[in-house]
C-alpha cells in the first residue's frame, strides 16, 4: 500500500459519537448508499453534508462509532466523500465495518488538528501530518490482519483474493 | 500445563483448534450466525460480490425481520423480500415479521446453545453470554464471509469480571443493575473486552434476566457479556463453561446490590446514569416496553404487577412490543396482556421499531419518553427532538401509571 491522503480535515472533537449521530435508524434500510450520505452526521451537524468535499478527512474523539452495528455508518462516511477517519480511539465494531468496506481509519491518541487544517495520511507507514501546522502524530499500529485486509480494498476483495481466511 | 483461561479463551480455543489467550489474533469456526432486516440485505449483497453460491451450511444461518416489521413502505418491504427470496434460494432459516425480536428468537429456539461461539449482524449479540455461550456482533460484510467461510478472524479479549454479591431489594431488576455498571465503567470502560458476570445475585437469576446483564454488556463498549452458568435452568442438557481457577482478568469489581435503588439513564447517552431519586416528577408524554433488553415474560408481568386495576392517566400513552409470538401467546394465556391492555396500553408487532427509530411509534418534538429499551442516543427513537430516559420494566410502568418518572 503506498496511498498517501492528502486532505482537509472537518473536526469534532467529541466523545462517543455514536452510529446513531453518523447515520440514524430511520435511514439504514436501504441498499442506495447515495441516500446514506445524504443524512450523514445529520443530528451531529447539520451542515456537514454541505461542507464536506471529496476527499476530506473527517477528526473525532475517543470511541468514534459506538452503539450499533449498523455498517451503513461507514458506507455513509464513504459516499459522502471521507477519505479517511481519525479518531483518538474507535469503537470495535465500527472499526471492523469501516475496514470491511474499505474506508480507512488512523488512530491518533494525541494530535491538534483543528478543522480546515491541511493534513496527509500516509497508512502504509503510519504517518499522520499536519501541514497547516508543521507537526507529525504518532499512530496506533492496526492488527496485521486488518491491514491485509484494508490493503486488499477490503473484505470482499480480500476473500476473493485470498479464496479464505488465512 | 495448561495455562488457567477465561471463559472467553475457553469457548474461543475450543473454535480455533488450539489453546489461545488474550490478545492472540485467531481464525475460528462459527456455529451459527444471525443477520436481520437492517443488516442481511448489506450482507446478502456482499456475499453475492464474494462469489457466493452457497452458503457454508444452511441450518446454521438464521435471517429475522424484526427491525422495520411490518414494513413500513416499499422500500423496506422489498428488502424483505429480498430477504425471503434468498431464504428460500439458499436453505437457511426466515423468520418472518411478527416472529419476535432476533435476540429472543434465536435463544428461544435454541438456535444458539451454551459454548457457542455465534455471531450475530446486530450490536446486541452479546445477549447470548446468558446461555454461556461467545455471542459477537459485527456488521453486514463479516456477516457474509462467515455465511460463506463458517468462519471469521476475532482477537482474544481480556476479560474483566464483575461480581454481584447480596439480594436485590425490592423493585429492583437486572435492569438497574447493568444501568449501574453502564455507569461506572463508561460507553467504552470494556471496550474490545469481554466481561464475566458472576456473584450471588447472578446466579439465582432467570434466564430473562441473564440476558439483559448480557446484552446491555454493550452499552460499556464490550465484545461480549458472559453470565455464570451457575444456576442456569435450560430446556435440554448442557456442560455449563466455568473460568479456571487462576484465569487472568484485565480488572475485577465487586458490588453488594442490596441496597441499589432503580436506575436511569437520562438523555442522550445510555452511561448517563444516576439513581431515580434525581428524577422523580419529570413529566413523561410516552412509555415504551420493547427491545431485545426488556420485553420478555417477566418484563409484562413487572408491568403487569404496577398496572393491575389502574388506568393510565389522559396525555400518556404506553406501548409494548413482546420479545417475541412466543412470548405474546404465553402473556395472552396467562392474563397478563388484558391486565395491561384494561390499564391502557396498546400492544404493536414484536419487533424492535420504537427502539430504533424503524416506525410504530416515532416520539414528537420536545417529548419525554420513558423506555425499557438499551439505547437513548440523539435521535435514536426517530427525532433527534426528543428526550429518552431509560429504565426498567416496572420503572416504566410505574411512570407511565403516575405521568411521570416514578418508582415502582
Amino acid at each position: 500500500m503506498t496511498k498517501v491522503i492528502q486532505a482537509k480535515a472537518h473536526v469534532y472533537l467529541i466523545d462517543n459519537i455514536d452510529t446513531d449521530r453518523i447515520i440514524p435508524g430511520k435511514y439504514t434500510k436501504t441498499l442506495d448508499v447515495a441516500a446514506l450520505a445524504a443524512h450523514v452526521l445529520e443530528d451531529l451537524d447539520v451542515e456537514f453534508v454541505h461542507k464536506v468535499q471529496p476527499g476530506d478527512l473527517l477528526v473525532a474523539g475517543h470511541n468514534f462509532g459506538c452503539g450499533s452495528s449498523r455498517e451503513q455508518a461507514p458506507l455513509a462516511l464513504k459516499a459522502a466523500g471521507v477519505s479517511v477517519v481519525i479518531a483518538r480511539t474507535f469503537a470495535r465494531i465500527f472499526y471492523r465495518n469501516a475496514i470491511n468496506i474499505g474506508l480507512p481509519l488512523v488512530e491518533v491518541t494525541h494530535h491538534t488538528i483543528q478543522s480546515g487544517d491541511w493534513v496527509s495520511v500516509d497508512l502504509a507507514n503510519g504517518r499522520v501530518t499536519n501541514h497547516t501546522r508543521q507537526e507529525r502524530y504518532q499512530v496506533t499500529r492496526m492488527p496485521q490482519q486488518m491491514i491485509d485486509i484494508l490493503n486488499a480494498g477490503g473484505l470482499v476483495n480480500y476473500l476473493i483474493q485470498h479464496g479464505g481466511y488465512v | 500445563m495448561a495455562m488457567a483461561q477465561t471463559v472467553s479463551e475457553k469457548i474461543i480455543s475450543s473454535h480455533a483448534g488450539a489453546p489461545v489467550q488474550a490478545g492472540e489474533i485467531v481464525i475460528v469456526r462459527v456455529d451459527g450466525v444471525m443477520a436481520t432486516d437492517a443488516t442481511a440485505p448489506l450482507a446478502i449483497q456482499a456475499f453475492r460480490s464474494m462469489g457466493g453460491q452457497r452458503l457454508w451450511d444452511g441450518a446454521r444461518v438464521s435471517l429475522v425481520i424484526d427491525h422495520a416489521a411490518p414494513a413500513p413502505n416499499e422500500t423496506v418491504s422489498n428488502l424483505h423480500n429480498l430477504m425471503r427470496r434468498f431464504a428460500a434460494e439458499m436453505g437457511c432459516r426466515l423468520y418472518d415479521v411478527g416472529a419476535g425480536i432476533c435476540h429472543q428468537l434465536m435463544v428461544e429456539d435454541g438456535r444458539v446453545r451454551p459454548g457457542d461461539l455465534f455471531m450475530g449482524a446486530d450490536s446486541h449479540s452479546p445477549t447470548y453470554g446468558a446461555l454461556n455461550a461467545f455471542g459477537i456482533g459485527v456488521g453486514s460484510t463479516d456477516l457474509a464471509a462467515a455465511m460463506l467461510t463458517g468462519k471469521t478472524w476475532l482477537k482474544v479479549p481480556q476479560s474483566i469480571r464483575i461480581t454481584l454479591n447480596g439480594r436485590l431489594p425490592k423493585g429492583v431488576s437486572a435492569k438497574d443493575l447493568v444501568l449501574f455498571l453502564v455507569g461506572q465503567l463508561g460507553p467504552d470502560g470494556a471496550n474490545y473486552q469481554a466481561i464475566e458476570w458472576t456473584g450471588e445475585i447472578v446466579k439465582n437469576m432467570t434466564l430473562a434476566s441473564r440476558m439483559v446483564l448480557a446484552n446491555m454488556s454493550a452499552e460499556m463498549g464490550a465484545k461480549t457479556g458472559l453470565v455464570d452458568p451457575t444456576g442456569l435452568e435450560l430446556p435440554y442438557p448442557f456442560t455449563p463453561i466455568l473460568p479456571d481457577v487462576g484465569a487472568v482478568y484485565a480488572r475485577e469489581l465487586t458490588f453488594d446490590a442490596s441496597t441499589l435503588r432503580p436506575q436511569i439513564a437520562r438523555p442522550h447517552a445510555p452511561a448517563n446514569v444516576a439513581p431515580i431519586d434525581q428524577f422523580l416528577g419529570i413529566k413523561i408524554h410516552y412509555a415504551f416496553i420493547g427491545s431485545c433488553t426488556n420485553s420478555r415474560l417477566e418484563d409484562l408481568h413487572a408491568a403487569a404487577a404496577v398496572l393491575k386495576g389502574q388506568r393510565l392517566p389522559k396525555g400518556v400513552r404506553l406501548l409494548i412490543a413482546p420479545a417475541s409470538k412466543w412470548v405474546f401467546d404465553q402473556a395472552l394465556q396467562d392474563g397478563t396482556i388484558a391486565t395491561l391492555s384494561d390499564a391502557g396500553a396498546i400492544f404493536i408487532t414484536s419487533g424492535c421499531g420504537p427502539c430504533v427509530g424503524s416506525h410504530l411509534g416515532i416520539p414528537g418534538d420536545d417529548e419525554v419518553i420513558i423506555s425499557s429499551t438499551n439505547r437513548n442516543f440523539k435521535g435514536r427513537m426517530g427525532n433527534p427532538k426528543a428526550h429518552i430516559y431509560l429504565g426498567s420494566p416496572a420503572v416504566v410502568a410505574a411512570s407511565a401509571l403516575a405521568g411521570a418518572i416514578a418508582e415502582p
